[in-house]
């Protein structure tokens, strides 16, 4: 109700200024966005039965941007839809606002109203500390696909850093695959019906602050959260026979901090958290870092190597999985450093003490201005029963992605 | 600035008297011991007049067209945007954002240089709403795919070469001063750099690229030299050609604007964010 409501006052608000500017200069329009037309492919056959025996699965989206300028750049509107059409996940096929809000810039500090997304951190094999926006998991199982989140935020640059605040109204409950789709265990999931800690549920208002600054070599963050966990706990719960999953959001307050040190070749990155409200307060992190050769044997290419350890100390009786509490990552990325930007992104996690490993290939390469080729891969190895990312082990796919910029 | 000032005096004088080689080579061409000295401080003296020269411009604002052209022939173009402040005491702060190819659009590029140590350079993806602080010790890799080098687009401080002067020699009808100069910096792509400077207002005519082994790899050709605030020069095209690859890269700059009131605010990398 409340985005419901939020969005309404936004829109009638951005159409009374995109059309009867306050000042005598006209704002200036900038309209883009993409389109995008996947096919992924599935090499084993489902493990559960309540999935379709689907092997190859066509999916598309289209995302334009709207932005609307006025007052020499100082005010902005910026309107982003999506929308994915999926053949074979009904859930899958699903439409969001990513972004729809008013922005100002000020001399040293800018504020935004309306959906808007936020990231945070700084290691590339887990988001830890990233917790504004919550996870458009049909989209990916990497998590890096957000939901727009309804909220005002304001920023303020002071010589001792940059002080970030922001309330948040209108919580976004987490997408899941539909109950016979493949990457989706074995048991339904009721996303209609979540339940909350809050007796104020979805409306509950969140909040967070983030301190930033920069001490040469040195970026320092530290963040807290406090509101609705964007990680939800399925709750199973029986209904005639059959085990159904509940998301159960809970009311948590999270405090992180990371740490970037840039030397010549080399980026230094750690990051972690502590929470409270799943269980007894844990902590998580995650830290590493990544050196690059710029120009292997004279010519442009760049390899970069990644390492990181990944800890989490979450119970996970009290709290939703993590499914990196005790891994390493290890990982490369070449640029070719050629016209068409190709690039190819190989990681590997691996937790020590089940065994299981998760393989992520990422290559892209430009085809034309407005044309660019994805490949992506996400392989499940050796994954026993007890590892957290078992209910997808046999849902590997291979997934290639024809994008085009307009 | 005395030293300069006298220096310009004595060649203004030895040419209208005609007595060039005379009263002029003796200063810095005679005597074995203080060749090289001489050479030197008349190419630091020539590089720092340049620098002077194009010294409280303040800020300003321009669009970019890159041209990138491989042996074929066959032509991509890219698009940007380039925001710039000059600071009192340390390199210029630098602002650049991409509008084309589309995959790109939006990603926009901070750099603070250093007039020693490395520069600070952030990138915005806005894909993901992320900034990276990056490392700049990547001086010889290309930018954007191109035959332009970071280190050819990074701000020109004075600091970061040595000098030597040449000779003076006619280039494309302009009486030019010959300057190498060495990189300071080790993870330079350079031996060196040979500039021809104009002698009329100090702007760069071309420089001849060498790269480590001392062999000719670019050269790059100003274009188009255009006035702005009555005093600052601006090269409106720069031909890039890369002898070895056969490639080359064109910049076509337009509407230049000074003097457009930035601060410092709007080169953060909190600000990064909000640019486009």
């Amino acid at each position: 109700m409340i985005l419901r409501t939020t969005y309404v006052v936004l829109s009638l608000w951005m159409l009374g200024v995109v059309w009867c500017p306050a000042s005598a200069e006209a704002g200036q329009w900038d309209i883009g966005g993409q389109a995008t037309l996947e096919t992924r492919y599935f090499p084993y056959s489902p493990e559960f039965a309540n999935q379709k025996k689907i092997m190859v699965s066509p999916s598309g989206t289209l995302e334009p941007e709207f932005v609307y300028e006025w007052n020499d750049g100082s005010e902005r509107l910026t309107l982003t839809p999506f929308v994915r059409l999926d053949a074979d996940d009904k859930r899958r096929t699903h439409a969001d606002l990513r972004e729809f809000n008013w922005l100002h810039l000020g001399s040293s500090w800018d504020l935004s109203v309306g959906v808007g997304k936020v990231f945070w951190g700084v290691t590339e094999s887990v988001h830890l500390v990233d917790i504004i926006n919550q996870t458009d998991a049909v989209e990916d199982i990497t998590g890096e696909e957000k939901l727009g989140q309804p909220m005002v935020n304001i920023n303020i640059e002071q010589p001792w850093g940059t002080v970030s605040l922001f309330a948040l109204p209108g919580f976004r409950t987490r997408t899941f695959t539909s109950d016979n789709a493949r990457l989706h265990g074995p048991f339904p999931v009721d996303t209609a019906h979540p339940t909350y800690d809050s007796g104020k549920k979805e409306r509950h208002i969140d909040w967070a602050a983030r301190w930033t600054q920069i001490f040469g070599d040195m970026d320092i963050s530290i963040s807290h959260f406090q509101g609705t966990s964007r990680e939800p706990r399925l709750l199973p719960q029986n209904r005639g026979g059959q085990t159904v999953f509940v998301p159960h959001y809970d009311q948590i307050g999270q405090t992180g901090l990371e740490l970037q040190l840039t030397t010549e070749n080399t980026l230094w990155k750690a990051e972690g958290m502590t929470r409270t409200g799943h269980g007894k307060r844990f902590y998580a992190g995650a830290g590493g870092f990544e050196h690059t050769f710029y120009g292997i044997a004279e010519s442009h290419v760049d390899i970069g190597l990644l390492l990181e350890y990944l800890y989490d100390g979450r119970d996970s009786r009290f709290a939703p999985p993590s499914i990196a509490d005790n891994d390493i990552f290890g990982g490369f990325r070449i640029a070719m450093n050629d016209t068409q930007d190709t690039t190819l992104l190989f990681g590997a996690s691996f937790d020590h003490h089940t065994k299981a490993t998760f393989i992520n290939l990422e290559a892209e390469r430009r085809l034309t201005d407005h044309m660019k080729l994805e490949f992506n891969s996400r392989f499940f190895v050796n994954v026993p029963a007890n590892d957290s990312i078992a209910l997808i082990r046999s849902d590997d796919f291979l997934e290639l992605k024809l994008n085009w910029f307009f | 600035m005395k030293s300069i000032g006298l220096w310009k005096q004595r060649g203004w004088f030895a040419t209208v008297i005609g007595l060039s080689a005379l009263m002029v080579a003796p200063a810095w061409a005679n005597a074995a011991n203080n060749d090289v000295t001489d050479t030197k401080a008349r190419g630091l003296e020539i590089a720092t007049e340049a620098e002077q020269r194009d010294s409280g411009f303040g800020d300003y604002r321009v669009e970019l067209k890159m041209t990138l052209r491989n042996k074929h022939k066959q032509e991509t173009n890219r698009r940007m945007r380039n925001t710039t402040k000059e600071q009192a005491n340390d390199g210029d702060k630098t602002l650049i954002v991409f509008d084309n190819p589309r995959d790109v659009k939006g990603t926009a590029f901070l750099s603070h240089t250093h007039k020693v140590g490395s520069d600070d350079q952030w990138l915005f993806l806005p894909a993901l709403k992320r900034v990276k602080r990056i490392s700049s010790s990547n001086k010889s890799g290309p930018f954007m795919g191109s035959e332009f080098a970071f280190e050819d687009i990074s701000s020109q401080e004075i600091e970061k070469y040595t000098y030597n002067y040449v000779r003076d020699e006619i280039f494309d009808g302009r009486d030019c001063y010959v300057v190498e100069r060495f990189p300071t910096n080790p993870k330079s792509g350079y031996h060196r750099q040979v500039v021809w400077y104009d002698k009329a207002e100090f702007r760069i005519s071309k420089v001849d690229f060498y790269d480590r082994k001392n062999e000719l790899l670019k050269t790059l050709i100003y274009n188009n030299y255009n006035q702005y605030l009555g005093k600052y020069w601006r090269a409106n095209l720069m031909d890039m050609v890369n002898h070895q690859t056969g490639k080359s890269t064109s910049l076509v700059f337009s509407g230049y604007q000074f003097a457009i009131g930035t601060t410092d605010m709007d080169f953060t990398s909190n600000r990064l964010k909000r640019a486009r």
